[in-house]
């Protein structure tokens, strides 16, 4: 590899195991003994469970057991729970509703589990799942969340009256409603947020091994954070002692959010697996992935923005209906009030804003964090509202940004936030000059003379990264801390081991961490691997989601990094008999400013372990750990601009430039970041143009699969990606960094849309904008046209 | 999947005394609707009968002024033909973009049209080109074939042989792919005998599989033009619908395909 420090593009140590199909992932993993498990699943979207007899598959080839909901109660397994406690604006708790890992008595939505089947092959287990007989009694369902509120709608849950889980408001209402009354112009739109399934490669796993002697559980499963895992499993779900269970996330083949979740699943098998006294692995299958996993998104909002007759913004006003689906999944209620609401300030001066969130429960699958999460549901809800804006009062969508940039720092926005750093006329004319913008009239009548309609879109981003601190995210119902930790161990022969609580499912840690080891130390990133994803080896940690691993995760390190560096420093001034403060470290070695003394980083660590020739009092060892918790979320922002062409006799949009300009802060590796704003791009366009997760109204998934679920393919998207960044260091953690793993799917939905609604020139266009969709819109603009 | 007896055939004959045999056997040909159906436990077969292996159903070769194509050819073998490429063109482009490059070097045409999708390809070519499929029991001719969405005249212990497609003087086919399956939501065969007669076949649209479009063929054999069909809409009523497109957009579909395989066949 070489000595690859922070900037290198450093090609990715851990693809030569993904590329030669080495990785280790949860279904590579088997056990002596091990079961398989197949759910029993709900047909109907809500029905009373009347019985359960599983007879017929008790007696079939090769079945252990067939174990129900109410062996599970029984057992003191506990419900699911929800880590975010949300009060609504009366002040009264969020209104959550009991889930159980297998339901006894009603299901709530396609694919629940009631029971499973414990058996000696994967097809047994299936068999005899097919033969286990549910009787249900059905009852209406509801699936769309604005109906589900209204009187003599489903009811899901005693607990929840109207389906209303909370009914949640942040901001000054008066503060909005006098800016209302003195505007010169009001921008109102209707908008929807699009469902999605965020269908990682790899689908959910988990193989459980419960050891009879010691008591002891040992799960492998497909988790963006084991550790906290092992706490929910633990502590709520009471399966076992904390210190009686090791979680293991071996590689894990994407995650996107939706394994972050401790889902039934899991639990199931790992409680099985003391019941049957036998390891216990089940594997999801794609149709099980499209039904059970946490979806993504699903608003609808009702948004008005205020402007003065200078075009300055001066009010925004957002109502927003969330669809949760059918149970409070881990970190559902977050999403749409902290993760999404905070961010309606986007990149603007906006001097008042109200914001009120209804959240609701309906007969689909739970929805979740889904890459982004709440910031893409506010940068599309915004960035539509500025270019609808620009459109109605007659200024460039550029200039309108222009005009109402926050351009001083730090800045306070009405909704909570506090921006630390940024340059958004920066990125604003890089993304502006990469697409030749001014040349885009020229286009645009070039392709008419083919038939076609081109349109241009912008979107400003801002986005909020390593939700912290702690004590700021308790005191808003977070269940847990959101800092980190890292241990960095320095072996006897001067390698190195980073232990971290982050988890990269895809990311590339093993790369990037081990260069800021190389840039420190001068050491070969060969001489480093990094650690993670097992609860028996890593301290304590929370694991990798909202871009929070470089940000959060290496603050850790880098803070431990400082103690083995200081302790290397004190070792290295001894044996060279100099002042500490002349030491200076590079390229792998030790020297004493302005001489020729030196030794080298293995010299050094091995004096550390041998432990013959120490300062004195300093215990022997070079090994240090640290725990990181920021003093601010970072932000990210940036700059995307698409350019469309419609054909309009098909609907048909083909992309035809992209540009992205980001400002993610300190670059560790910019390979892995085009990669990381590549595959963020690619979904936010799915979501703009290919992918909804559709029910119909009894509730039944329409799209189950990829026949009917459209994924973006290459050819769905522009030949190349142009992508530029500019960087204002984050000034809240020692690299400053930002994070830059979900700004492509926050930032790029409404450059899309933007262009295509400009291409065609209605902006009565919802997600995903289908080529039927954009046709008949054209149809109706073609026709007002012609009258 | 369940479980299944799995045969390799060597001759029509052995195909045929293998399924006679089998409790409920099926013939198992590129695998490519067969299999995903089997493991998603939608069909579960007590017997396959591979035929693929059979040299009488394999290949593509000139009888007299048509191409025969044996039932276990690849899409891939037909996209890539240099006598269909030349005889039949849009027939090779019809071939080549039936799904994706798996999919072609092991889908055949005479399991698609066995399996007759109303959503699949080839059942468009077929009956514009006014094809004839042999069977091991009789010759029929394409419109008989197709009898309705995944309805074909073949008796259930019938196997096809081969397809013989007349050649044409000019034919086009233009796909509008499901933008998830990539099946198409419409797609039209146009063809022009030498004779000035032309035929257009519509797939994809059609609630009971692959129809012909009589207004527009009398349209074209009167001029063989894009203009000449661009005002003309089929009625959306015998249309399918779901969530990717209505009956209404697969009407503007129809039309809009037939202009453009107009334009690519003349
Ligand atoms: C991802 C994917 C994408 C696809 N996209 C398209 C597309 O865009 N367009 C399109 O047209 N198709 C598409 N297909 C379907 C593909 O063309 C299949 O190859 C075809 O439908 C079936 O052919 P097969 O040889 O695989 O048949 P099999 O799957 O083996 O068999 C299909 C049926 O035909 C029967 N059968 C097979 N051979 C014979 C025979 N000789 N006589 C009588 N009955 C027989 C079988 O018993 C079975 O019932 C796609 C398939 C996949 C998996």
């Amino acid at each position: 590899m070489g000595v690859d420090g922070i900037g290198a593009r450093a090609v990715r140590k851990e693809d030569k195991r993904f590329i030669t199909g080495k990785g280790r992932y949860t279904d590579d993993m088997t056990a002596q003994g091990m079961g398989y498990a197949a759910f029993v699943r709900s047909p109907h979207a809500h029905a009373k469970v009347v019985s359960i007899d599983s007879s017929a598959a008790e007696d079939m080839p090769g079945v252990d057991a067939v174990l129900t909901g109410e062996q599970l109660v029984g057992d003191g397994i506990g419900n699911l729970i929800c880590g975010w406690m949300i009060h609504s604006k009366d002040g009264s708790p969020m209104n959550m509703g009991a889930w159980r890992a297998m339901e006894p008595e009603i299901v709530r939505f396609v694919g629940q589990a009631v029971a499973v089947v414990i058996a000696d092959t994967a097809a047994q287990a299936r068999d005899a799942a097919d033969a286990v007989v549910v009787e249900y009694e059905e009852l209406d369902a509801i699936v769309d969340a604005v109906a589900a509120m209204e009187d003599g709608a489903p009811q899901l849950h005693p607990e929840a009256p109207n389906n209303l889980i909370y009914d949640w408001e942040i901001g000054d209402e008066a503060a909005v409603n006098a800016a209302f009354e003195g505007a010169a112009h009001v921008t109102k739109m209707e908008i929807t947020n699009n469902r999605l399934a965020p269908n990682p490669m790899e689908p959910r796993a988990a193989l459980a091994i419960y050891d009879t002697a010691e008591e002891h559980f040992t799960l492998y499963t497909t988790s963006q954070n084991p550790h906290v895992a092992r706490l929910v499993l633990s502590a709520f779900y009471a399966v076992a002692p904390e210190h009686k269970l090791r979680v293991i996330a071996p590689d894990v083949g994407g995650g996107f959010g939706s394994k972050i979740y401790i889902y039934p699943e899991e639990m199931v098998c790992l409680w099985a697996s003391k019941r049957t006294e036998r390891p216990v692995k089940w594997v999801s299958d794609r149709t099980e992935a499209f039904l059970t996993d946490a979806h993504g998104r699903d608003h609808n909002s009702v948004a008005e923005m205020a402007l003065d007759a200078d075009n300055k913004i001066t009010g925004l006003r957002v109502k927003t209906v969330a669809n949760l689906g059918a149970y409070m999944s881990l970190f559902s209620s977050s999403v749409p009030t902290y993760l999404y609401a905070t961010l309606l300030s986007g990149q603007y001066n906006i001097p008042a804003i109200h914001a009120n969130v209804k959240a609701v429960y309906t007969n689909t699958v739970p929805v979740d964090a889904y890459r982004g999460a709440g910031r893409p549901e506010a940068t599309y809800l915004l960035e539509r509202m500025m270019e609808t804006a620009a459109r109605e009062v007659g200024l460039s969508p550029a200039e309108l940004r222009r005009k109402n940039f926050i351009t001083e720092f730090p800045h306070q926005t009405p909704v909570i936030m506090c921006y630390d750093a940024g340059d958004y006329s920066a990125t604003l004319d890089a993304a502006m000059a990469a697409i030749d913008y001014d040349g885009f009239a020229a286009r645009k009548a070039e392709a008419a003379s083919r038939g076609k309609l081109r349109g241009i879109g912008l979107s400003c981003y801002i986005e909020a990264c390593g939700i912290a601190p702690s004590a700021a995210v308790g005191s808003l119902g977070a269940g847990v801390g959101l800092w980190e930790s890292a241990e960095v161990r320095v072996n006897p022969v001067g390698t190195i081991e980073v232990l971290t609580g982050s988890h990269s499912h895809g990311q590339g840690h093993e790369t990037t961490f081990a260069q800021l080891i190389s840039e420190r130390f001068g050491l070969d990133t060969d001489a480093v691997s990094i650690v993670h994803g097992d609860t028996d080896k890593v301290q304590f940690g929370m694991g990798t989601y909202g871009s929070r691993s470089g940000a959060v995760g290496m603050s850790a390190i880098v803070k431990a990094l400082d103690k083995v560096e200081a302790k290397a420093k004190k070792i290295a001034a001894h044996l060279m008999e100099a002042a500490e403060g002349d030491i200076t470290i590079e390229g792998g070695e030790l020297k004493v400013a302005g001489t020729d003394k030196k030794l080298t980083f293995t010299e050094v660590a091995l004096a550390a372990y041998t432990a013959h020739n120490l300062p004195d009092g300093m215990e022997p060892g070079l090994k240090e750990g640290a725990f990181y918790d920021p003093t601010n979320f970072t932000f990210p922002a940036g700059t995307y601009i698409c350019e469309v062409e419609v054909d309009p006799e098909t609907g048909t949009t083909d992309i035809i430039s992209f540009v992205a300009s980001d400002d993610f802060g300190k670059i560790i590796n910019p390979m892995i970041v085009e990669g990381q704003v590549h595959g963020g791009l690619t979904q936010g366009i799915g979501q703009a143009m290919l992918e909804n997760a559709a029910y119909d109204d009894t509730g039944q998934l329409l799209t189950a699969s990829y026949m009917d679920y459209c994924m973006p393919r290459a050819d769905d998207l522009p030949a190349e990606y142009r992508l530029s960044t500019h960087e204002t260091l984050c000034p809240g953690n020692p690299l400053g960094m930002k994070g830059c793993g979900e700004a492509g799917a926050i930032g790029s939905p409404p450059a899309v849309i933007n262009a295509i609604t400009d291409a065609i020139g209605s902006n009565d266009l919802s997600m995903p904008a289908t080529p039927e969709k954009v046709w008949q819109l054209c149809q109706t603009t073609t026709k007002a046209a012609a009258e | 999947m369940y479980e299944t007896n799995y045969h390799r055939a060597g001759s029509v004959a052995d195909a045929a005394a293998l399924l006679a045999k089998a409790d409920d056997g099926k013939l198992l040909s590129g695998g490519q609707t067969l299999l995903p159906t089997m493991k998603q436990r939608l069909a579960a077969p007590s017997d396959l009968v591979d035929v693929t292996k059979i040299a009488e159903l394999k290949g593509i070769c000139e009888d007299g002024n048509a191409i025969s194509i044996g039932a276990a050819t690849t899409h891939a073998e037909v996209a890539a033909s240099d006598l269909v490429k030349q005889k039949i063109p849009g027939l090779a482009k019809l071939a080549g973009g039936i799904g994706d490059p798996a999919v072609r070097h092991m889908g055949t045409i005479g399991g698609s049209i066995a399996n007759n999708d109303p959503a699949a390809d080839y059942p468009s070519a077929l009956v514009a080109l006014n094809a004839t499929v042999t069977t091991n029991k009789r010759t029929l001719s394409a419109e008989d074939f197709f009898t309705g969405m995944f309805e074909t005249a073949l008796d259930d212990d019938e196997i096809v042989t081969s397809v013989s497609f007349p050649a044409a003087a000019k034919s086009a086919y233009a796909k509008y792919p499901n933008p998830a399956s990539r099946y198409a939501m419409a797609g039209v065969f146009v063809a022009q005998q030498a004779d000035g007669s032309v035929r257009v076949a519509v797939t994809g649209a059609g609630q009971d599989g692959v129809f012909r479009v009589p207004e527009m063929e009398s349209a074209l054999a009167s001029n063989f033009a894009p203009d000449a069909v661009a005002g003309i809409s089929v009625s959306a009523d015998n249309l399918l619908s779901d969530i990717h497109g209505s009956s209404a957009y697969r009407a503007n579909l129809v039309t809009v395909m037939a202009k453009r395989a107009v334009e690519a066949a003349s």
